[in-house]
Order: structure tokens, then C-alpha cells, then sequence
């Protein structure tokens, strides 16, 4: 874990020194400790620093919200974004920009809301005396699927100026990210990340199913409920700020739980690689690759052979999901 | 170590839905013994375990531990001294044996605090206990039902409760290890005179093993008193609506039950 979180700072570090003109270390150290330095203030200071640190933020609530989902249904399928959660908050978010024209944060409020409607929505749909991990999964499926096309439906009527600004609705992007979109994602893991770390031992104990967790003394019902609240809120503000970052959310808890082997909590470490895996993914989308790709495009190439494989390995072990 | 605590159901009413299972039920659990709780399919045994544990509410009536209710009382600190081992409990994927068993320190732990040396002696005397301290690293995924089995019964010791609630325990077992897990129970409640309550599918296995028997039927206590008050052909027939014969079986001295269906039967022996 440690090992994970040096790494995060070190490639935090490097995304704030490459770029079109290289500076070295020192000076991004002395541009962050506030010093004035010629050129690198400007480029590192507004560009850089704002945009890795929303791909660090954002990278950490996918990373903390997936692993929550699946850990509490049990299953590495039912990360926010495959069961449309995020298509959720996307669909809002071109919704507001498009045909109501509204303003940056009055954008975000609404993907918030739209994201925790959803939930409770996909939660209501699935619950048949008690939530079963996969009757939520299909739902949520089918859910995501009508969002998304509510999202390319509300795109194809945009008028072109409107187009880029709700294009990152549907990849994920952290192109022109400034403070303004960097701080409001900084609240939401300071303030739940505490409450999903409380509740880390009755989730691990829900696991054991809800009748051994309940005579193990974990009031089930209350557990999930604030789970499921705390890991929306992260999914959803993160989402807001940079778009729906595609399978970020979903590969950060079963990479992390490579990492770290079997027993532990896998809260922090899975936030830890959702953030590695947004800042290794704008580099690569930025420099790597001759053209700029939104980051989403980058982790849509990573997640979706994972996607593939789980869906088959499921198929081979004869279980239904 | 003596437990004194004593478990009662008074008048319980319990259902799901629009359905009724237990209908006013009386039951006294009697301390530090065992106690076996028989009936055909379908009749409640498990509702009536599952709401001796809290966690259905009773639509009437009321279960008292230590004459205090149940359902009144918090979760965690009711779990410190009643255990309930469901039916069928799932392990989370790839979750090994030591960790496993360690999750039933669960109520024994505050929000913050840390796992303690009284965690890691629980943990290795319920491991011991259930001869199961040889497969700690294992993942329970890849164990035996028997070996499962007894590893999940390691959990519940390891919760350290005097009183233990099992529903069937036994299935899906072959009959030695049904033996195994019997004995592996009788020597705990020998050992800490801990109070257990178990419900069995097998009538013969369950008059061996307890020294108090609860038939149930239509939702309400048929009998209940030592095996051989209990197990009589008059009770089989009412509760489970079968002939039978009950004889002393002569390896415990205990009642045991043969069942008269219609074919094989010599006709000397039909009554």
C-alpha cells in the first residue's frame, strides 16, 4: 500500500513535469511550494497541477466508489459504472449543458442528483424482499444501456459550440480542467472517505451474506444504506468534474485486490490504483500516442478486454454471473 | 465455565408476507444442554431459529434471553452472547480459513479498535477446537463440505457466545462427517457448557445427540422433552404423518425411529 501510494506521488510528480516544455523536478517542487518561476508558473501551476490533481481526486473516488459496490454486492461486475450509475449522471450532465444551457456548477449538482436517483432507482427495481447482487446487476445493465442512448440522443441535437463541452460526458475528459472543477471533487473524499472506512468491517462482514452478518451483531440494512450513499456521492462527484472516466471505477478493485492478496481491507489501495490509473492514462492519452485522446478513451481501452474476460471466465465456471 | 442463560419463546407469531408459520409458540430452551428441534418440511424450524436470533421480528408474542427481549436488544451486544450458524452461509470469494474464523470476532470489536491478542486466542482455540488449524491458509473455496463445515462451526466458536443456534448443520454431509460435526458439537457444550440448539433433519441422529427434543407442528410445539418422551411412535405419526416403529437403539440406549412405508416391510412387524 505503501508502495502504491509512492508511486501515486511520483507519477503525480512527473505528469506536473512533462508536457510540451520539460521542468525539472526542483522547479515543479518550487512552483508548488508557491515560489514565482518564470514560465512554469503559468504552465505548471494553471495547467498541470489543477489537471493532475483532478485525475488524482477523480481517479480516487472511482477507485473508492467501484470497490465499495463491489465488495457489498459481491461481485466485481457491479461497479458503478457498468450498472449506470455514471451513465446516470452523464445523461444529466449533456441534459444541462445542451438543452438547458446551464452554467459549470449548476451542471454538477444536477449529475449528483441524477447519479444518486439512479441507485435508488436501480435499488428499487432489483429489491424483491432484500437486494440480490445479481437481479441489481442486470437492472442495472438495462438502466445504463437507456441512460447512455438518452446521452447520444441529447448529443445529436446539440448545436455544435455545445458539442465539446458535453462530449466529456460520454468518455471522460480532463482536458481544460482548472481549480474550479479540482476543488469541489477534493470535498467529497475528505468528507466520505472516513464514512467508508468506518463501515469497512461490517461490509467485510456483510460478505459472509446478510443472516450470518446479522448474528454476527451488523445491523445490515443500515450498513448498505450508508455504503451505498457514501459510494454515489464519490462516483458522482467525480463524474461531475470529469466525466464518466470509462472502467476506471471498475478495474481499480480487482487490480488492487492483485496487489494487495487475499484478507486486508481493499478501501484505500483500490482508491489508490483508480488513481494511478487516471494519471498513467492522461499521460499516455496526452503525449503517448501522437494525437491528444481524452483519458477515457485510454481506460476504455484497458477496461473493456477486462470486461470481456470476466464475462467469459463466469460463462466457463457454469454460474449465471 | 457454566451458562446460565435461559432462551423462551412465549406466544410467538412469526410469517412472511401474508403468510403465518409459528402460531403462539411456547418454548423453554433448557441451559447448557442440547437441544434438537425436529419436524417435517416447511413447519418453521429455521423461522423459529432465525427470530431467536433477531433477525425476523415476531408478528406476536416475544423470545427473552436472560428475560430480556431480543429484538429490544442492540445487535452487537446480543451477538456477544447468542451465535447463529443459517443453513447454507456463503463465503465471499477466495476468503481463507484464518480469515474467515476471524470474522467472527466481529461483535467482540469496537469501530476503531484494533485486532487484540483475545482475538487471535479465540481464533486459534476455535480453529483447534474444530481440527481445522491445519487448512488457516486454505481458501474455504477449495475445501470439502466437511472440512466447510467444520470451518464455519470454527466461526461461530469463534464468536464466543454461551449460547449457539444451528440450523442444520448436518446437510449436505455424508454420515460420518454428520457424526463428526455432532461430536465436534456435544464436546463443546461438555467442554464450556455451552447452550446449543440445533435444527436436524435426522430424527435418529437428533434423539442421540440431545438431551432435549422439540417437535414441531402446525407452527407450534408438538412435544418436547427428553428423546425418549419424545420420539414415540404416536408423535412420528402426528408430526410427520408416518408408520413407524420407535425400539431402543442398542448401541446409545436412545429411541430409534423405523419408518414404515409401503413396500419392504415383513408383515409380522406391521401393527
Amino acid at each position: 500500500m505503501l508502495v502504491l501510494a509512492a508511486l501515486v506521488v511520483v507519477v503525480y510528480l512527473a505528469s506536473l513535469m512533462i508536457g510540451k516544455t520539460f521542468y525539472p523536478v526542483s522547479d515543479v517542487l518550487r512552483v508548488v511550494a508557491g515560489d514565482d518561476v518564470a514560465g512554469a508558473s503559468f504552465t505548471v501551476g494553471r495547467l498541470r497541477l489543477p489537471r493532475a490533481s483532478l485525475a488524482v481526486l477523480a481517479g480516487l473516488c472511482f477507485g473508492l466508489g467501484g470497490v465499495t459496490f463491489q465488495t457489498m454486492l459481491r461481485n466485481p461486475l457491479a461497479s458503478p459504472d457498468i450498472i449506470g450509475i455514471s451513465s446516470g449522471a452523464s445523461a444529466a450532465a449533456a441534459f444541462a449543458i445542451v438543452t438547458l444551457s446551464l452554467g459549470s456548477r449548476a451542471v454538477s449538482i444536477i449529475a449528483i442528483l441524477a447519479g444518486l436517483a439512479v441507485a435508488v432507482l436501480i435499488y428499487l427495481l432489483s429489491y424483491k424482499g432484500g437486494v440480490a447482487g445479481t437481479r441489481l446487476i442486470l437492472i442495472g445493465i438495462g438502466v445504463a444501456a437507456m441512460l447512455d442512448s438518452l446521452t447520444a440522443y441529447v448529443l445529436s441535437r446539440a448545436a455544435e459550440w455545445d458539442l465539446q463541452a458535453a462530449q466529456r460526458w460520454l468518455t471522460g475528459s480532463l482536458n481544460g480542467a482548472g481549480w474550479a472543477q479540482a476543488v469541489p471533487v477534493l470535498v467529497a473524499p475528505v468528507v466520505l472517505t472516513p464514512v467508508l472506512l468506518s463501515q469497512s468491517r461490517n461490509l467485510s462482514v456483510t460478505q459472509l451474506g446478510d443472516d450470518t452478518a446479522s448474528a454476527l451483531g451488523v445491523r445490515v440494512d443500515r450498513t448498505r444504506l450508508v455504503v451505498i450513499v457514501a459510494a454515489v456521492g464519490l462516483i458522482a462527484f467525480a463524474t461531475a468534474a470529469a466525466g464518466p472516466i470509462a472502467f476506471v471505477a471498475f478495474l481499480s478493485g480487482p487490480i488492487a485486490a492483485r496487489l494487495v492478496g487475499p484478507g486486508g481491507s481493499l478501501l484505500i489501495p483500490a482508491g489508490l490504483v483508480g488513481a494511478l490509473l487516471v494519471l498513467v492514462a492522461d499521460l499516455v492519452g496526452q503525449y503517448a500516442l501522437g494525437t491528444r485522446f481524452p483519458v477515457g478513451v485510454v481506460t476504455g481501452v484497458l477496461g473493456a478486454p477486462y470486461l470481456v474476460y470476466l464475462i467469459v471466465r463466469t460463462n466457463r465456471a457454469g454460474s449465471s454471473l | 465455565m457454566t451458562t446460565t442463560h435461559t432462551l423462551v419463546a412465549e406466544n410467538l407469531v412469526l410469517g412472511y408476507g401474508d403468510r403465518t408459520v409459528i402460531d403462539g409458540l411456547d418454548l423453554l430452551v433448557p441451559p447448557g444442554q442440547v437441544t434438537a428441534i425436529v419436524g417435517a418440511n416447511a413447519c418453521g424450524k429455521s423461522t423459529l431459529l432465525r427470530s431467536m436470533s433477531r433477525l425476523l421480528s415476531p408478528r406476536g408474542g416475544q423470545v427473552l434471553l436472560d428475560g430480556k427481549q431480543v429484538h429490544k436488544t442492540p445487535a452487537k451486544q446480543l451477538a456477544r452472547t447468542l451465535g447463529l450458524l443459517p443453513q447454507s452461509p456463503v463465503a465471499p470469494e477466495s476468503i481463507t480459513v484464518a480469515d474467515l474464523v476471524g470474522r467472527g470476532r466481529h461483535p467482540h470489536q469496537g469501530m476503531l479498535s484494533r485486532w487484540s491478542a483475545a482475538d487471535d486466542a479465540a481464533v486459534a482455540e476455535a480453529l483447534d477446537a474444530t481440527e481445522t488449524a491445519g487448512l488457516a491458509d486454505r481458501p474455504v473455496d477449495e475445501l470439502s463440505g466437511g472440512q466447510r463445515q467444520r470451518v464455519w462451526i470454527a466461526m461461530a466458536l469463534a464468536q464466543q457466545t454461551d449460547v449457539l443456534l444451528l440450523d442444520e448443520p448436518t446437510t449436505f454431509l455424508d454420515v460420518s462427517h454428520q457424526v463428526e460435526v455432532l461430536d465436534l458439537l456435544t464436546d463443546l457444550n461438555h467442554a464450556r457448557g455451552t447452550t446449543i440448539v440445533m435444527v436436524l433433519h435426522d430424527l435418529n441422529l437428533a434423539a442421540r445427540y440431545a438431551d432435549h427434543l422439540v417437535a414441531l407442528t402446525d407452527g407450534r410445539v408438538h412435544a418436547a422433552g427428553t428423546p425418549a418422551e419424545v420420539l414415540t411412535e404416536s408423535t412420528v405419526k402426528t408430526v410427520f404423518g408416518l408408520d413407524n416403529q420407535v425400539i431402543v437403539d442398542p448401541t446409545s440406549g436412545k429411541p430409534l425411529m423405523l419408518p414404515i412405508g409401503r413396500h419392504h416391510i415383513r408383515t409380522a412387524t406391521r401393527s
